[in-house]
């Protein structure tokens, strides 16, 4: 029985003489929701597509499913939702949805079921006939995530699946989440709103490429003595810069 | 599976945008038509003939004021002549043996320089006629007038030598038609320098223009189609399922490739319907150079559109690798230029599309002799796709 769904191993990746990743490793154990969180520009995307085997490292290993990073056939098993809404606009979101079905190989049998599933679950049904263009910001975000969620993958991977969608649907979608957990599927959010967070079952801080701290909520607060997640991410950076003043 | 999904999406999203599906379909036959009625209203212009060793008479005769005469010596070559001077035609005789060699380049001028020696040779004809039959006129009155004589003489001398008279009246007779001049007939061979005879200036260009719309639009159109897909984020987002690289290269060869065969049907149909053009070659074959030209179309337009961050950069190529082809699809003929310009032609592919297009539609080649032309813009294509895939390998690695 594998115990990780994602293994990652001191993963150092930089951009020309800028270092995106320094030395980070994560374990992703099966049946959790791990939330990534950290300051815009800290390295939470690159880590997910290296992770996802789409961005190449510069040392260290990624496993996921067992399997080490790229692989393409591991790729079906992985939900992917991106930072930035990527639809095609002047197709409806039911388009959208089957179309990317049909790439990660749904059964024809079962795409119509999926597809249904899929967009109740984001609460899209109604609008599931309109062209994209017509979407609001929010409604993309929720269209994402069902085009995430339609092959029913065991590991789901959401860069900040939360911006733009108000806090009734962020509810619901967390509800979703957890009852996925409970399936048995592991997932990965990256977020920096800081009460979703608090939802998760294991957090890492990210900061220039670096891992802060890890922990779950609870032990993150306790061991920064602090009452909330917002406040435990506000010391630790705190921390990381006065340590880099002593240097 | 995964290709046919792709080729899908390409399709209903290009159904969805009328105003693309407009500027294809349409536009060609718009464009086509305008240059139908610019080309075909022009008829006052005036044909140089580079004329060597033709008789005076003909000459005279071939004069009009749509073509102007120029001599040159009996040694000048046709086809340099025609070149550097840049001649209609050049017209060479050997006694009754004439050879046109029309530079062709512009169909409307070969048909006045035809015209101009068909009436030459007729009029010659005629008057060859007029002078023969005034000849023969000339030649009864003389026979007639010779035969008085011979007959007084045979009655003068009837009663002494009867032997005599005979020799001379035969001699009388032979001398007279011997006046008789056959009218000089000649014989035309013609050669072209580019096209045939058949050629107007449409049913030269037509199939040339018809494998330009393609490759033009399906350039545009699928390189913008991949630039959006990357600045959109959904190429990064389609890397994420397990698809290769190749197969979304080829769903999209295959959906653009099949709106470039439509395009090709409907502007085909319209030339030979609306136009009635002539075309040689089998239209089947114009479908399938097309086809093969919209493939290096596609496979170059997403190429290039990697170099280009926004539409508007994308339309910067247009300047640069479009308009450069437009001179070297024969359009202009290449073997009249200079020799390291004709070497260049042969980096284009609409260079060869054009050759093979034109071959086809003016000549009635069969597949066999576009072969060549054929294997090239395969080679093209094949060349262009496998670098889009290795391209492909900077938004993921497998």
């Amino acid at each position: 029985m594998r115990t990780n769904t994602i293994e990652v191993t001191d993963v150092a990746k930089s951009f020309g003489d800028n270092p995106v990743l320094k030395q980070i490793s994560l374990r992703l154990p099966v049946g959790q929701i791990m939330g990534l969180i950290g300051p815009s520009g800290a390295g939470k995307t690159t880590l997910v597509k290296a992770i996802l085997g789409m961005e190449k490292v510069d040392a260290g290993t990624t496993t996921v499913l067992g399997t080490t990073m790229p692989n393409r056939q591991i790729m079906q098993r992985i939900g992917y939702m991106a930072q930035s809404d990527a639809l095609y606009e002047d197709l409806t979101a039911r388009e959208n949805i089957r179309f990317f079905a049909e790439l990660m190989s749904v059964p024809k049998a079962k795409l119509t079921a999926a597809i249904d599933h899929a967009a109740t679950v984001v609460n899209l049904t109604d609008a599931l006939d309109r062209r994209v263009s017509a979407y609001s910001g929010g409604m993309k975000r929720r269209l994402s995530l069902a085009i995430a969620l339609v092959q029913d993958p065991d590991l789901l991977i959401l860069d900040e699946p939360t911006v733009g969608i108000d806090p009734e649907l962020r509810q619901q979608i967390w509800a979703e989440l957890n009852q996925l957990r409970d399936a048995g599927k592991s997932i990965l959010v990256t977020t920096h709103v800081m009460d979703e967070a608090e939802r998760c079952d294991y957090l890492m801080l990210i900061r220039e490429g670096i891992a802060l701290a890890q922990g779950t909520p609870g032990a993150l607060e306790q061991e920064y003595a602090v009452p909330t997640i917002e406040q435990v991410f506000l010391k630790a950076g705190r921390l990381q810069d006065e340590s880099h003043r002593d240097i | 599976m995964r290709v046919i999904a792709i080729f899908k999406r390409v399709i209903r999203q290009m159904l969805r945008d009328k105003r693309t599906l407009a500027l294809m379909f349409v536009a060609p036959l718009f464009i086509l038509s305008l240059m139908y009625f610019l080309f075909n209203t022009n008829s006052d212009s005036v044909a140089q003939i580079g004329v060597s060793n033709v008789d005076t008479s003909l000459v005279k005769a071939v004069k009009n004021k749509h073509v102007k005469l120029h001599h040159y010596a009996k040694t000048t070559t046709a086809k340099t002549a025609v070149r550097e001077d840049n001649l209609a035609a050049f017209i060479q005789q050997k006694s009754g043996k004439l050879t046109v060699t029309y530079q062709n380049s512009q169909p409307s001028d070969s048909a006045l320089v035809r015209q101009a020696l068909q009436g030459g040779l007729t009029k010659l004809r005629v008057q060859a006629l007029v002078a023969a039959t005034k000849a023969q006129k000339q030649a009864l009155t003389a026979q007639a007038k010779a035969l008085k004589t011979v007959m007084a003489q045979q009655k003068q001398v009837m009663a002494a030598q009867g032997q005599r008279a005979t020799s001379t009246t035969s001699t009388t007779t032979t001398s007279s038609t011997a006046k008789l001049k056959a009218p000089k007939t000649y014989t035309v061979t013609s050669h072209y320098l580019y096209g045939s005879a058949d050629s107007t200036f449409f049913d030269t260009f037509l199939p040339i223009l018809l494998g330009f719309f393609v490759f033009f639009f399906v350039f545009l159109i699928s390189g913008i189609s991949l630039l959006n897909e990357r600045t959109t984020g959904t190429l990064t987002r389609l890397l994420a399922t397990p698809i290769r690289r190749g197969e979304i290269i080829s769903g999209y060869l295959l959906g653009y490739g099949l709106f470039a065969l439509v395009q090709t049907l409907i502007t085909v149909t319209f030339a030979l319907t609306v136009f009635k053009i002539h075309m040689l070659g089998s239209v089947w074959l114009i479908l399938l150079i097309n086809f093969l030209l919209a493939l290096v179309a596609l496979s170059m337009g997403i190429f290039v559109s990697t170099f280009a961050n926004s539409e508007f950069q994308m339309m910067q190529f247009i300047p640069i690798l479009i308009v450069p082809q437009v001179f070297f699809s024969g359009l202009i003929p290449v073997d009249q230029m200079a020799t390291w310009l004709q070497w260049i032609a042969h980096i284009f592919p609409l260079y060869y599309g054009g050759n093979a297009l034109m071959n086809v539609a003016t000549r009635g080649v069969t597949l066999s002799g576009v072969a060549g032309e054929l294997g090239i813009l395969l080679g093209f294509t094949v060349l262009f796709t496998i670098l889009n895939i290795v391209g492909m390998k900077r938004y993921r690695r497998v």
